[in-house]
């Protein structure tokens, strides 16, 4: 079996049997399931809730946790997960990894044992969705001033606060949401339907519109000492998060990237100006020359990062240059595929402009670019330029 | 219920414009393609699944063993139906050249042997060579009933028959064979409602389609076991009675025309293409 997509260095080579077997089922899956119908859900802003079933069927939701019915697959392969569902679309990659890395992972690493059986299971097999809720309106790349707070009673605790950009947030039966009790950041699981806690959509959105983004208002909302998570204390439970999701992120920017670059080369091919394809010019065969060196070192790059992982010997500075990398060369590749497609580029027939919209969103979200420029710069110096 | 499923693997069909031609003319060479099961044979898979469960809670009720002949490298095949749910594989050991239709039914004869399967189940035919013979063979030297091109499986009489759907012109022939016996699939196998095994609710409705292989599926089945044997080991000395004489790839199509008017189309369809 050979990996399917671009592949110009023959990095299928260095996979295992199982990864492309994961890799090729989870490509077939989009072809056929998502790829269909996901321009109609992105222009009328909606997420294919149909297939969250068959997400958690395929074991794609917390695929690398092992037990509680999940798969426990390496970081190799969860990685091209999410390769292949964002080259159908950020939206969907988006779903799983809030789903997998920011609520699952939190839950199973940070959970006693009574709330990892009780959402894990549910979780995996997408009968549950999940959120995270760390992002607030006045403190994004800065989450350690965040001003949701929980106050311990004799019943609980006692969150207030306003969660802001929250992926799936009005559509979560659980949320996990950080705030700070006693000045420490500390993760809570909050139930959908518990009083003082509401959820509002957020519209408007030109970027990820087959995704669920909303506002959290906790207002003196209480919830039993049960829903505290136990295992950690810290802006480090959030950012741990964080930085499984930002690993899923560089794998699927790849697949976005791949998306763009296959369909900008078949377009050039077919689409004919003056005396030929518009591929047989100059400065369309180095635009498509530039998209696929990209795509090459993007591939590479996040090979050795899941093998790092594997061994055990990951740094997050090793993620936010991947992070970083990644999703700029995928942003550029759908713009220099928006241009080759020409007026065609701009409409929902082809993915480019879909996938260029989509990748405004990853460029900022889980560290934006610069955030991570700062947080590499700060590892190569010593020098912190945060503040 | 115990089934055995022979299936192999075939250059991807949606890429059967990239085979070429060996320049002796002595061979198709499908070099640098992507390998897939073949898909008449991923059918034959999801319709021995769908016998040996119970849909519902998708509680496996048999036994499905999926083999193939062929070079070592179809043991990845045959790990992509271990995936789907079969529980073990035979990878019988072959070059591709060395085998014909023939060949392999007296492989599978043997197998048959080894096994005894209460059915087995392939797909009608190979996509690449398009024979649509193995199963029948397999059946006359086996002496078992046969029903080829099935679109629908019910099992009968307690386990002892199947009731089987036939494509046919025109419709479908129903046939009742008893078992053990042989059934090649057709595309509509997989329809939601093809197949019944008196398990499965009539209520439960499947895809249209053959499964996914999950992420578990893919785990469990690196350690599911696949036994090796060569066509020399399991005693089969039939060598091919088909010889390819040369193969020609088809003459390329000379580019269309373009016409200026409906009556120039008109004219030319009359005079040139002789349609009207
Ligand atoms: C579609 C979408 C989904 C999201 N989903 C979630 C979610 O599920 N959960 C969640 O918690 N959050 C989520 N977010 C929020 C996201 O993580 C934040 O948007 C991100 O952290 C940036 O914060 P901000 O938008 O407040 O931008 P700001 O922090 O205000 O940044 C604005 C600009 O200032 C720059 N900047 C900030 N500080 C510095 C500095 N010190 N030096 C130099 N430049 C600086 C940034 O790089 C950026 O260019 C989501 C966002 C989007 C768009």
């Amino acid at each position: 079996m050979a990996f399917r997509g671009v592949d110009y260095y023959e990095i299928g080579e260095l996979l295992s049997d199982e990864e492309k077997l994961v890799q090729s089922t989870v490509r077939s899956f989009v072809e056929e399931r998502v790829l269909p119908d996901i321009a109609r859900h992105y222009e009328a802003g909606t997420f294919p809730e149909s297939l969250i079933g068959e997400l958690g069927q395929l074991g794609l939701l917390g695929a690398f946790i092992d037990g509680y019915g999940c798969a426990g697959m390496g970081p190799v392969a969860y990685g091209l997960i999410l390769q292949e569902l964002e080259r159908g679309d950020s939206g969907l990659r988006s779903f799983c990894s809030v789903q997998g890395s920011l609520v699952m992972f939190p839950i199973h690493s940070f959970g006693s044992e009574e709330q990892r059986e009780k959402w894990l299971p549910r979780l995996a097999r997408g009968e549950a969705i999940g959120c995270f809720g760390l992002t607030e309106p006045d403190f994004g790349s800065n989450p350690g001033g965040m001003l949701t707070r929980a106050q311990r009673t004799k019943d609980g605790f006692v969150l207030n606060g306003t969660k802001r950009w929250i992926t799936n947030g009005d559509v979560a039966d659980v949320a996990v949401v950080w705030a700070k009790l006693d000045g420490m950041v500390r993760g809570f699981l909050v139930e959908k339907g518990t009083p003082g806690f509401s959820a509002r959509r957020i519209h408007g959105k030109f970027s990820l519109r087959a995704s669920v983004t909303s506002e959290l208002f906790l207002e003196d909302c209480l919830v039993p000492e049960t829903a505290l998570l136990p295992g950690v204390e810290g802006l480090r439970g959030p950012l741990t998060c964080l930085n499984s999701a930002r690993y899923g992120i560089a794998w699927g920017a790849i697949g976005a990237a791949m998306a763009c670059y296959e369909c900008a080369l078949g377009y050039a091919m077919d689409r004919r100006q003056f005396s030929r394809p518009i591929a047989g010019y100059q400065l369309v065969q180095h635009k498509l020359v530039e998209m696929l060196t990209e795509i090459t070192k993007a591939q590479l790059l996040c090979l050795r990062l899941g093998r790092l992982k594997e061994s055990g010997r990951l740094r997050h500075t090793q993620v936010s240059l991947a992070k970083r990398n990644n999703v700029v060369q995928a942003l550029h590749i759908a713009r220099m595929a928006r241009d080759i497609l020409g007026a065609n580029g701009i409409t929902y027939e082809y993915p480019v402009a879909r996938h260029l919209l989509n990748l405004e969103s990853v460029y900022t979200y889980e560290g934006t670019h610069d955030i991570h420029t700062l947080i590499l710069g700060q590892d190569i110096t010593g020098i912190s330029a945060f503040e | 219920m115990k089934i055995l499923v022979p299936i192999k693997r075939v250059a991807d069909p949606d890429n059967a414009n990239k085979v070429k031609v060996s320049a002796d003319g002595s061979r198709v060479t499908s070099e640098g393609l992507e390998q897939k099961v073949n898909p008449f044979d991923e059918y034959a898979v999801e319709a021995a699944l769908r016998l040996t469960e119970n849909g519902a809670t998708q509680s496996r009720e048999g036994e499905v063993v999926v083999c193939s002949v062929g070079p070592k490298d179809v043991a990845q095949t045959i790990r992509g139906a271990l995936a789907m749910g079969a529980e073990r594989g035979i990878l019988v050991d072959g070059a591709d050249d060395a085998m014909d239709a023939n060949v392999i039914a007296a492989v599978l004869e043997k197998l048959y042997a080894q096994e005894k399967p209460d059915l087995v189940v392939l797909g009608k035919q190979q996509v690449d060579g398009d024979s649509n013979q193995v199963g029948q063979i397999l059946a006359e030297r086996l002496g078992l009933p046969q029903a080829t091109f099935a679109n629908s499986i019910e099992l009968a009489d307690g386990g002892k028959a199947c009731v089987v759907g036939r494509e046919v012109d025109g419709g479908v022939l129903r046939v009742k064979v008893g078992l053990p016996a042989v059934i090649t699939v057709d595309l509509r196998i997989v329809g939601s409602k093809a197949i019944a095994n008196g398990i499965t609710p009539a209520t439960h409705a499947y895809p249209d389609a053959p499964r996914y292989a999950s992420l578990k599926g893919i785990m469990s089945a690196k350690k599911k076991p696949i036994a090796e044997h060569t066509i020399a080991s399991l005693g089969v000395t039939e060598a091919p009675r088909i010889e390819y004489l040369k193969f020609e790839l088809p003459p390329k199509r000379a580019a269309g025309v373009k016409v200026e008017s409906v009556q120039e189309l008109v004219e030319k369809l009359h005079s040139q293409a002789k349609v009207i």
